[in-house]
């Protein structure tokens, strides 16, 4: 299927950024109503997925795309299967309604258009990762998904504790891309394959690679990160402090399931290891527990939705891992229910915050009357989060419990903490959706009453959906359900579910115990609440501030090392690099055996070694000098000595160029060394002589053994020999340096001419341009904490 | 007399057939900046005008640079020798796939420069050769990526080390001064070991062609010293290039000129060392580049992971910036150290993307800077709510430069860590990895504190800094000053979003390149003609 030739999958894929742009534009317009025109492009999106539900739902696949970057082998393709599918229809679907939501919730705000934008920029990439073909395709999209959800978190930007929880969300998340990122290279390196169905269609190459450690751990930490397992669960709850819409849909509905989502996409070729079913019900079940008792600890309506989020995550995952292919329909039946019901959920929280401004329960109650549509949905969907009848929840238990029960081994352990974690979520369910509402009416920030139907058709459409997805489950289950089922688990699922439990067994007595138990601790949830605060009072420390310890940690780190490497005095940098060349020289001659041979001793005429007495005496002179003015002169000895030593072998010109810039080396630094007003003598203290000796000693060693060793190797005179052959001869001048220095390399000479002119250009502009204060335009005048200029070391951070 | 023994006797020693017209591409970019910077000093007083010249020159050396480019991926390397003297006895100009991208993206940036230039330089400045240093620096720098003498790239590097002494000495505060000598002084020093290092190869192998050298080192005895001459161009290009750990020149003078100069300097000068490192390791001494290959891979990831440091421990923005150009650099060092096709299309790449966000990084700070009048972390705040466009510049560049999608740092580091990985340096790509990550962090929390804050520090939560209107935002000579910038700006942001998301043809001219280096045979073979023999 496809549209001038670009396949209906992509334009679905790209339609919401697409819808990104038009956003600001059509809020401008039609006010808070934008949002009834704008939902129109996720409702066709979502149209375009369920055409597949038939085909998807008969075992087929589909891969569409074009090749995008053929030089390195990247293709923009989509892989639509049962598991790709439901989870487009659950992002369009949900996406539609939060659109609607957001024109309610974010009404009159000043950055409405803004907000629609990023939230359209999140559903396109959240659907490129959930049908991404191409492996570096769909990590785009996974990163993408970071990224705007870094936005969404910051939106109310100008609040410290927004900008806080987004810069976390970015790190832990984004930290965990990077390892995927490695990870998918190496799958894609092993496998020899970049698309989507023909990795999982690539049976044992990745269990029985060598590499399949290493793939596993980078692709857990993406999972783990993005879908908030512990020890990285922390960001989640922090992310709540994105306006509502972005917590019902990114970090509840979406893309928090993008990590079990990879979990269950890449099962087939990852999975059944003994590593994959100890990892994932490890992390999984550790999570449950953990995000549950911090759930009824809390008594913000959504941070209590968060933490159960952070439960179902830990849920989901170890269900995947358990390594049945039942508690995988489990797993897919509650991650569908979840979408369901925790989206609607927060939607719920969002309408009392939103119409009561307020959302902490100590504060709310007897809402029913004033609220009615919202306590329903709230009803609708928290009966369907406890699990009970007739709802998706209540199948999705049956079914895990089926799962968990008859897993061979480790059936107790796992069975006893997915009853312990659904009894704690049914009772925080019922406590977001009854306390509230029930009891008696309390005083309120704002005056309470119904929201407006841009807010509620949201979360009543989902609270319905979670009822007729469980009466109607003779379709949903085969269409939707089995299809995923079967594509996580490599096997065709039959996806043939009941609502009315075909047998009584083991998971209807354990749905017993768990409402059973979940009723006890609704009932005592203020001494629960109480008794889980004293115990975290207890432990003190937790991974929310672990994290900031470790950034203030990097960055004092940071500081600390910088100073040490850029302290701002020259002389180290100096000596630091004289070091580094005397290595770069004495080093890989010695490792490499490059040294020169022992050089015999060299015939040489009387006034030859006369020069050569001269240069060493004049080398005396320098070090032994007391004053540096005689340093300086007895350089120029040096120098001039070897100036005679060109003119005896035969180069007159090069000998007359040395004397000339000996002498006026000499004279142009004694004149600025006497207007200096420099200290006469070395005070250097001893160990720094001697260290700056050694330092010395070796790089001259170095530069002069590489030069022996360089003239121990015969030399090849072509390019003397065809200057001399042609200097006179073809460019027709007699003498070959000149001939050299105008014709055969006068390139060279035009850019040393430059950088003469240039040099001039520089001392003119230094001389003239006199510092009247700071006059560079569009730098701030040096003052405060800019102005290095009066420190002893002017690059050294403030 | 004289005309007839020329006609008879010169093709032993020149060449004697014309050069196609279209080959004088080779050599125009030398040509047009040289004209454009004499005719800049000519009209030294003339300073309104100046900026036009510059404009125009360095738009025309951006099309001949893309003329260029498109006429060696259509023939292939393309050399034109200087004085028609038969190679390698001449100086060859030779222009493969690499050398030509770098210079017209260089080109690019410079144009980019002088638009930001309009309103980011004085009168004062210019009259004292702000656009005639900065195309010399462009001569420089072109010379450098076109050249196929290795003596003749020390000119070059002569040429751009005194134009950009000339740049950032422009103002003359002290804090300039002192970074003006401390980068001087190091930089001499890196081009003197160049210099020296040279003349031990050419009494090596007595030949200067770089298409010359890798045929005669190969021929050259088994105890000839060519790994220690090795040792010491990567000692001098890697100091060139601010490698960990003799980049000191860098971090100490980078903040210190206007952000014109600043910019243009982190988009190109040290981009000159790693183009200078790829050219002499890989392509003339494959051989010990292999045995140095450990050295390179430390000090890459040395220099990668001490820059994203040093970045996040500044609280000046351009501090913060001149250590992510060094962070970048490491990147770049770790492709070089792989040095497989992948890797160094990696690092071709990731240069070219670092030149374009590196500058562009440095003008969004510019501007930043000028709206806020600072440039320290604690006072700045609140740019978000007062210009949303360059909020949205910035983090598109800073994506980039985290190497998140979809711009093109992505690429550069995909190809990079997928090419480690493949070449079995686990080590090295997560160095990278992390490396982007350490990054990000640095960079988030500008965006943070720059761009989100309701204001400079003390700005009580939930509000917004009431910024006093800048009086002279409204100046009618400060709007135009803008335009310049917002222009220079847009085309470098558009840039990387437009590799990012259409990075074909880009990783196509990399792949190109990259293969020419690893096997040089089509650059030899343009210079001495098919058979790549010795003449």
């Amino acid at each position: 299927m496809a549209l001038f030739g670009v396949d209906y999958t992509v334009i679905a894929v790209l339609a919401p950024f697409a819808a990104a742009l038009a956003a600001p534009t059509m809020v401008r317009v039609f006010k808070h109503n934008a949002a009834w025109v704008l939902a129109i492009v996720p409702a066709l999106v979502f149209l375009h997925f369920f055409r597949y539900v038939g085909a998807v739902s008969h075992g087929e696949t589909f891969t569409e795309g074009f090749a995008w970057v053929p030089a390195y082998g990247v293709n923009f393709t989509f892989f639509l299967d049962g598991l790709a599918v439901l989870f487009a229809l659950i992002v369009s679907g949900i996406g539609t309604l939060i659109i609607l939501y957001a024109g309610g919730y974010m009404k009159g705000h000043a950055q409405q258009g803004r907000f629609l934008s990023f939230l359209f920029l999140f559903m396109g990439s959240m659907l490129g990762v959930v049908t991404g073909s191409n492996l570096i395709t769909m990590f785009i999209f996974w990163e993408l998904t970071s990224i705007t959800s870094f936005l969404l978190i910051g939106f109310d930007h100008l609040r410290t504790a927004s900008r806080r929880a987004a810069m976390q969300a970015l790190v832990v998340t984004g930290g965990g891309g990077l390892a995927l990122l490695a990870g998918f290279l190496m799958i894609i390196s092993v496998t020899g394959k970049r698309e989507m169905a023909d990795v999982i269609a690539s049976g044992d190459v990745l269990r029985e690679s060598a590499l399949y450690t290493p793939i596993l751990i980078m692709v857990l930490l993406g999972a783990f990160t993005k879908s908030a397992q512990f020890p990285f669960h922390f960001w989640l709850p922090n992310a709540m402090e994105a306006p509502t819409p972005v917590s019902a849909y990114l970090h509840s509905a979406t893309m928090v399931k993008a990590g079990v989502y990879l979990l269950m996409r890449l099962n087939p070729v990852l999975g059944d290891t003994s590593a994959w079913m100890t990892v994932l019900p490890l992390f999984g079940g550790v999570t449950l527990l953990v995000g549950t008792l911090l759930a009824v600890r809390q008594s913000d309506l959504k941070m209590m939705l968060a933490y159960t989020t952070v439960a179902s995550l830990g849920l989901l995952v170890m269900l995947t891992g358990a390594g049945s292919e039942v508690a995988i329909e489990g797993a897919v039946l509650y991650l569908f229910a979840h979408a369901l019901f925790k989206g609607a959920l927060f939607m719920v929280a969002g309408l009392v915050d939103h119409e009561t401004g307020t959302r902490d329960l100590g504060r709310l109650g007897g809402l029913r009357k004033a609220m009615p549509i919202t306590f329903l949905c709230a009803v609708l969907a928290a009966l369907s989060m406890g699990g009970l009848p007739p709802f998706i929840g209540f199948i999705a238990k049956e079914v895990l419990y089926e799962g968990t029960w008859n897993l061979a081994g480790r059936s107790e352990l796992l069975t006893a903490v997915a009853v312990t974690g659904n009894a704690l979520m049914l009772a925080a369910a019922f406590a977001v959706a009854f306390k509230p509402f029930l009891g008696k009416p309390t005083k309120t920030p704002k005056p309470a009453h119904e929201g407006p139907v841009l807010m509620w058709i949201g979360p009543l459409t989902l609270a319905l959906c979670g009822l007729a997805a469980a009466v109607g489950v003779g379709w949903s289950g085969p269409s939707l359900l089995g299809p995923m089922a079967g594509a996580v688990a490599g096997v065709p699922v039959e996806g043939d579910y009941h609502l009315i439990p075909a047998h009584i067994g083991a998971p209807l007595y354990l749905s017993l115990v768990t409402v059973a138990a979940g009723l006890f601790v609704f009932w005592q949830i203020d001494a629960v609440r109480r008794g889980m605060a004293g115990v975290l009072k207890a432990i003190g420390w937790g991974p929310d501030r672990g994290f900031d310890q470790f950034i203030s940690l990097v960055v004092r780190f940071a500081g600390a090392f910088t100073a040490i490497v850029q302290p701002g005095k020259m002389q180290i940098y100096m000596n630091t690099v004289f070091v580094v060349v005397a290595a770069a020289l004495l080093v890989p001659m010695i490792y490499y055996g490059e040294g020169p041979s022992m050089p015999t001793m060299p015939d040489f005429r009387f006034y030859e070694w006369l020069v050569l007495a001269l240069v060493v005496i004049g080398i005396i002179a320098v070090l032994a000098a007391r004053t540096r003015l005689i340093a300086i002169v007895s350089l120029g000895i040096q120098g001039f000595a070897v100036a005679v030593l060109y003119m005896l072998f035969g180069a007159p010109d090069l000998s007359f160029t040395q004397f000339m810039v000996e002498t006026l080396s000499v004279v142009i630094l004694a004149l600025v060394m006497t207007r200096l007003n420099l200290t006469a003598k070395d005070n250097r203290p001893f160990s720094e002589t001697i260290s700056h000796m050694i330092i010395a000693i070796a790089g001259g060693i170095g530069f002069g053994a590489l030069l022996m060793a360089v003239t121990q190797v015969p030399f090849d005179s072509r390019l003397s020999d065809f200057f001399a052959a042609n200097s006179r001869v073809v460019a027709h001048g007699r003498n070959i340096v000149n001939v050299i220095i105008v014709d055969f390399r006068g390139l060279d000479t035009l850019g040393e001419i430059s950088v003469v002119m240039v040099t001039g250009l520089a001392i003119l502009a230094l001389i003239r341009i006199r510092s009247r204060g700071s006059k560079v335009p569009g730098n701030p005048p040096t003052g405060g904490p800019l102005k290095p200029v009066s420190e002893p070391h002017p690059e050294v951070a403030s | 007399m004289a005309v007839s023994e020329h006609t008879a006797d010169v093709s032993h020693a020149m060449i004697t057939t014309p050069v196609a017209t279209a080959d004088w591409l080779v050599v125009s970019p030398i040509i047009i900046t040289i004209l454009g910077g004499v005719i800049c000093l000519m009209m030294r007083k003339q300073t309104k005008i100046q900026p036009r010249i510059a404009i125009a020159t360095l738009g025309l050396l951006m099309l001949s640079n893309f003329g260029l480019l498109a006429r060696v991926m259509d023939k292939g390397v393309i050399t034109m020798v200087m004085g028609q003297w038969l190679p390698p006895y001449g100086i060859a100009f030779t222009v493969d796939a690499t050398g030509a991208m770098l210079a017209l993206i260089a080109s690019i940036v410079a144009f980019a420069t002088a638009l930001y230039g309009v309103g980011d330089s004085d009168a004062a400045s210019r009259r004292y050769g702000f656009y005639p240093f900065l195309m010399l620096l462009m001569t420089g720098v072109s010379g450098t990526f076109l050249t196929g003498d290795i003596f003749n790239l020390y000119v070059w590097f002569e040429v751009l080390l005194i134009s950009s002494f000339g740049l950032l000495i422009l103002g003359s505060d002290k804090a300039q001064l002192d970074g003006a000598v401390k980068y001087g002084i190091l930089n001499l020093i890196a081009t003197t070991l160049f210099l020296i290092a040279t003349g031990y190869l050419y009494g090596l192998v007595g030949t200067l062609n770089m298409a010359d050298i890798p045929r005669s080192v190969a021929a050259l005895p088994n105890h000839a010293p060519i790994t220690t001459v090795a040792m010491l161009y990567l000692l001098a290009f890697a100091m060139k290039a601010a490698a960990f750990p003799v980049n000191f020149w860098l971090p100490a003078s980078y903040h210190t000129p206007r952000i014109a100069v600043a910019g243009v300097f982190a988009g190109l000068l040290t981009k000159v060392g790693i183009y200078a490192l790829m050219r002499t390791m890989v392509m003339l001494l494959p051989v010990h580049h292999a045995l140095l290959a450990h050295v390179l891979a430390v000090v890459a990831v040395a220099t990668m992971i001490s820059g994203a440091l040093g970045a996040m421990a500044q609280s000046d923005l351009r501090r913060a910036l001149g250590y992510l150009v060094i962070s970048s650099i490491g990147s770049m060092l770790a492709g070089i150290a792989v040095s497989t096709a992948l890797s160094l299309t990696g690092t071709i790449l990731y240069a070219i993307h670092s030149i374009i966000v590196m500058t562009g990084l440095y003008f969004v700070t510019g501007m930043a800077g000028r709206m806020s009048g600072t440039f320290a972390l604690r006072e700045l705040g609140g740019l978000y709510g007062k210009s949303p466009l360059l909020a949205l510049a910035f983090i598109i560049l800073a994506m980039s430069f985290s190497g998140l999608p979809p711009t093109s740092g992505f690429w550069a580091k995909v190809l990079l860590v997928d090419a480690s990985l493949k070449s079995d340096w686990p080590w090295l790509a997560g160095s990278i990895l992390v490396a982007g990550f350490l990054t990000t962090i640095a960079l988030a929390r500008i965006g943070l504190y720059a761009f989100w804050r309701g204001g400079p520090e003390g700005t009580p939560d939930g509000t917004a800094f009431a910024y006093a209107e800048n009086a002279d935002m409204t100046a009618p000579d400060v709007t135009a000053a803008y335009t310049g910038m917002w222009l220079a700006l847009g085309l470098l942001v558009g840039l990387s979003l437009f590799i990012g998301l259409a990075p074909d043809g880009l990783v196509a001219i990399a792949k190109t390149g990259a293969a020419g280096l690893v096997d040089p045979s089509g650059y030899i073979g343009s210079v001495f003609g098919g058979t790549g023999g010795h003449p």
